[in-house]
């Protein structure tokens, strides 16, 4: 049996993340996820509940340090941060933040984790020709930090004992330069899968800077975890308002137009995009598709629809649409895919992204399925 | 023990503790017997997010410390080397990853907390079976869960913590004899000051002699007025900051509420005397780490290791005191000292400096001076006691400060008295604002009356507002405020919904 820690663990996530105990959301602090601070170092999320408890005001902030430095000499970072020494039972609690350096694949862990996101499951065949290096063999050549020890000291033995220096009581054994052993590589090609995200979303009028944003943020989080379950992956973007055309990652997220709306014009681009590119017995097909639920006419949507029916789904692995909350939009078109596509149709995932702080659940909801 | 997470030493740790534990005794340290047991740093995670103590009742915040701990190892920003707990027999965890050097010294630094723990007043009456105590807690919390509710039961919790700072340290000193005593001697007190008339006459004739004056024919007031005696009795025995228990008391509180409430408040009083002794604890705890391996324990080999692992330790930060570093640098300030005769009415007014600064007599009372200390001293009296300005200096100490031009912390001073004002406010009642109950029936209408007793900073009122709003839950009528704002004395009141002046 687990220890019940364990249990006050996870009761304590539940608190973060709001699913029990309302009352005490307004005392939670520090983020889910984690925050870059654009010189490569992220701030690792310590979410923290807080007790009420009587305290000094502001005007107490300030402290005592140890060292150099004149008076007006700026002392770095903050107070309570970082204390050093042998940790005991700790009784204040300081500022608890961390930052560290943090690789994109552990930034897909995390968020893996986070959201307990399952690994995908690829369908097709593996056609990407991939080379690795594997450290399976012995040389005599390499640098120092390949140096393999043991082999290295195995040598230096036989070559005492053939000549005649190893000593039984005193088994003193000097490596000499010739004895040292080094692992060294081989090269092996490996088939991986490959896969492509066609994101498409509408730039129309109702389509403002702060759905923009969501939007953006939703498609790094879905980009770092499909780049951490597919070593090829490619991107490809489609703006449209009334037309559709494909633009480069940039202008998708700074364009914005104001006419109408007919979704159909970016699905049929889409459907293009992957008769032309992508074969789906090869390639694993990820249509994410985001607006604010607006479409021109019942007319258009029926015929979104039928692209959707024939064309894009039976290539997709899983086409997915996200609906980004805007005062104008009147977020029909989710009702309609709703209605269709709303029960036992695995390849259709629907998400509403009410505001920046659903946007975790959203990605949950797209991902959260394996696809 | 912790369903086999950690197991007694065997072997070379054995062989290492025996030893250790021999230098220890010859050093004339005096502890109750010490368990090691070796554990995975999961574990000893969990014990530090704990308390220390392997079995808690079941509450979010361990959940919480526990997430931070892990994540803090994980990414290798901070690690436990050791956990001791103040029980009777100590027991002490170390970590099975660490070089036999770190093992040696923590072995060392545990038998300095242990003589510590035995030996401080202020752990005079604590309680050492803590660990069956703090499992008992656990039991009877988890049932009352089982059959209340656990949001329910947690919810009360989380209120209660809200108070779990507002402790009394006089209580402290007070075991149930002596609370006892002083009862009989203030109820003796009270009669002799009402009893002035009948002075010849009997305690029981005179108690009997009061019932009769009171109305008879309404026998309810009289009832009332001997509670009102009573109660006059009790609140002079109530310390004014132990607001834990004028609610414990005085608040309608159903069973298992009441229960509860103690339950936590024997907890916080169970951790104040190490909240108190901080640096008192970690620098005496130090120093015979540090002695017993320099002198004694250390091989050639490892004085490197042991060099670094210590130094990381004794680490000067500018954000903050260390209190490892300035605990045991005082220890061996004072042993100094009163080894070369630095004290005393000779030493304290000689003017000439040189000869100040070169002053030995030979009086080697260190070792004594310091044994004598750790047993008498907090860490406020340690420091307002021993903090010279020839220790300031040497130890390079500092004030600091935010510049709100420059939009960072600055140096502020390194004057003596600034720096040793600011340590001693930082120690009193550990940072935090001191609260006293000034009134539980304010206005006759039932309501709390809390006095911040004011050293110059406000209180922030956020906090201060959420804080009122949970001991109005306890209290369940209103909970007033006096403090000071913006130079001003203003009192709040907490009505249930919001807080504001009156």
């Amino acid at each position: 049996m687990d220890h019940p820690i364990k249990r006050d663990h996870s009761r304590f996530r539940k608190i973060v993340k709001g699913k029990i105990r309302d009352n005490l959301r307004k005392y939670v602090s520090g983020g889910e996820m984690p925050v870059p601070k654009g010189d490569g170092t992220f701030k690792i999320p310590m979410p923290q509940i807080e007790t009420p408890r009587f305290k000094f005001g502001e005007k107490s902030q300030g402290g005592m340090g140890q060292g150099d430095g004149q008076q007006g000499d700026p002392v770095d970072g903050q107070p309570g941060e970082g204390e050093p020494g042998e940790g005991e039972v700790g009784n204040q609690a300081g500022n608890k933040e961390l930052e560290v350096d943090l690789s994109l694949e552990e930034l897909a862990a995390i968020l893996g984790e986070e959201l307990a996101l399952p690994n995908i499951e690829p369908k097709g065949k593996k056609t990407l020709e991939a080379t690795t290096h594997r450290y399976s063999s012995i040389g005599t050549v390499g640098p120092d930090s390949l140096k393999h020890f043991k082999r290295s000291y195995r040598e230096a033995l036989k070559r005492q004992v053939a000549t005649g220096t190893y000593d039984e009581n005193n088994p003193v054994i000097i490596p000499i330069k010739s004895d040292m052993r080094y692992r060294s590589s081989s090269t092996k090609v490996e088939f991986e899968n490959s896969a492509v995200v066609i994101y498409m979303m509408d730039v129309s009028g109702s389509m403002g800077d702060e759905q923009k944003e969501i939007v953006r943020t939703e498609s790094f989080w879905i980009n770092l975890w499909l780049k951490s379950q597919y070593k090829n992956i490619e991107m490809r973007y489609i703006i449209h308002d009334a037309t559709a055309k494909e633009v480069d990652e940039e202008t998708f997220f700074k364009t914005r137009e104001s006419g109408g709306t007919l979704i159909s014009s970016a699905f049929k681009l889409c459907k293009e995009i992957i008769e032309t590119d992508y074969n789906p017995s090869e390639w694993n097909i990820y249509p994410f598709h985001f607006s604010d639920g607006d479409n021109w006419s019942t007319d258009d949507t029926k015929l979104c629809l039928d692209l959707l029916d024939n064309d894009i789904i039976p290539s997709s692995n899983v086409f997915c649409y996200g609906q980004v909350e805007s005062r104008y939009g009147s977020g029909q078109f989710y009702k309609d895919l709703m209605t269709k596509y709303g029960e036992g149709h695995d390849e259709v995932i629907l998400s509403k992204i009410k505001n920046k702080e659903a946007i975790l659940d959203s990605i949950r909801d797209f991902l959260g399925k394996g696809k | 023990m912790l369903n086999q997470r950690s197991r007694p030493i065997s072997g070379e740790l054995y062989e290492l503790k025996e030893e250790i534990h021999q230098y220890a005794l010859d050093y004339g340290l005096d502890f109750y017997p010490v368990n090691f047991e070796v554990c995975d740093y999961d574990t000893i995670n969990i014990l530090a997010a704990q308390g220390g103590f392997p079995s808690r009742y079941p509450h979010w915040r361990f959940g919480m410390d526990y997430d931070q701990l892990s994540k803090g190892y994980a990414y290798g920003l901070q690690k436990i080397y050791e956990m001791v707990i103040n029980t009777e027999p100590v027991y002490a965890y170390l970590l099975n990853a660490n070089h036999i050097v770190d093992q040696k010294t923590v072995m060392a630094h545990v038998y300095g907390h242990a003589d510590f723990f035995k030996n401080n007043s202020w752990f005079r009456n604590t309680d050492r079976n803590m660990m069956d105590v703090m499992a008992n807690h656990g039991t009877k919390i988890r049932r009352y869960m089982d059959r209340f509710g656990q949001d329910k039961v947690e919810d009360f919790i989380d209120k209660v913590l809200s108070l779990e700072n507002l402790l009394d340290i006089d209580v402290l000193f007070e075991t149930p004899d002596l609370a006892r005593k002083r009862i009989e001697q203030q109820i003796k007190a009270i009669e002799e000051e009402s009893g002035d008339e009948n002075s010849g006459v009997s305690s029981a004739l005179k108690s009997f002699m009061r019932s009769k004056l009171f109305n008879p024919q309404n026998p309810s007031t009289s009832k009332v007025d001997e509670d009102e005696i009573v109660h006059q009795y009790k609140k002079k025995f109530i310390g004014k900051r132990d607001v834990m228990r004028w609610v414990l008391e005085y608040a309608p509180l159903k069973e298992w509420e009441a229960d509860i409430l103690g339950i936590l408040r024997e907890e916080a009083y169970y951790f104040l005397p190490q909240r108190m002794t901080k640096i008192m604890n970690e620098g005496w705890a130090s120093y015979w780490h540090s002695t017993i391996m320099t002198q004694k324990a250390l091989r050639s080999s490892e004085i490197i290791d042991f060099a670094d692992h210590h130094a990381g330790v004794m680490a000067m930060s500018k954000k903050n005191i260390n209190p490892y570093k300035i605990g045991i640098e005082l220890f061996r300030d004072i042993e100094f000292r009163w080894n070369t005769g630095r004290f005393g009415k000779e030493y304290l007014e000689c003017t000439d400096l040189h000869e100040k600064e070169n002053w030995n007599r030979p009086t080697n009372m260190g070792r004594e001076k310091v044994f004598e200390v750790r047993a008498s001293h907090n860490d406020i009296t340690f420091i307002d006691e021993f903090f010279t300005p020839e220790f300031c200096e040497r130890q390079q100490l500092f004030t600091y400060k935010y510049n709100s031009r420059s939009g960072r912390f600055e140096i502020d001073t390194r004057d003596f008295e600034a720096i040793k004002q600011k340590l001693l406010l930082s120690l009193t009642n550990f940072g935090q604002p001191l609260i006293e109950v000034e009134e539980i029936n304010f206005a006759n209408r039932g309501e709390m009356l809390l006095k911040h007793i004011y050293h110059g900073v406000d209180l922030d009122l956020g906090y201060a507002s959420d804080t009122l709003r949970n001991l109005y839950a306890l209290w369940k009528r209103p909970v007033n405020l006096s403090t000071v704002q913006e130079g001003k004395t203003v009192t709040f009141c907490f009505d249930g919904k919001e807080m504001k002046p009156i």
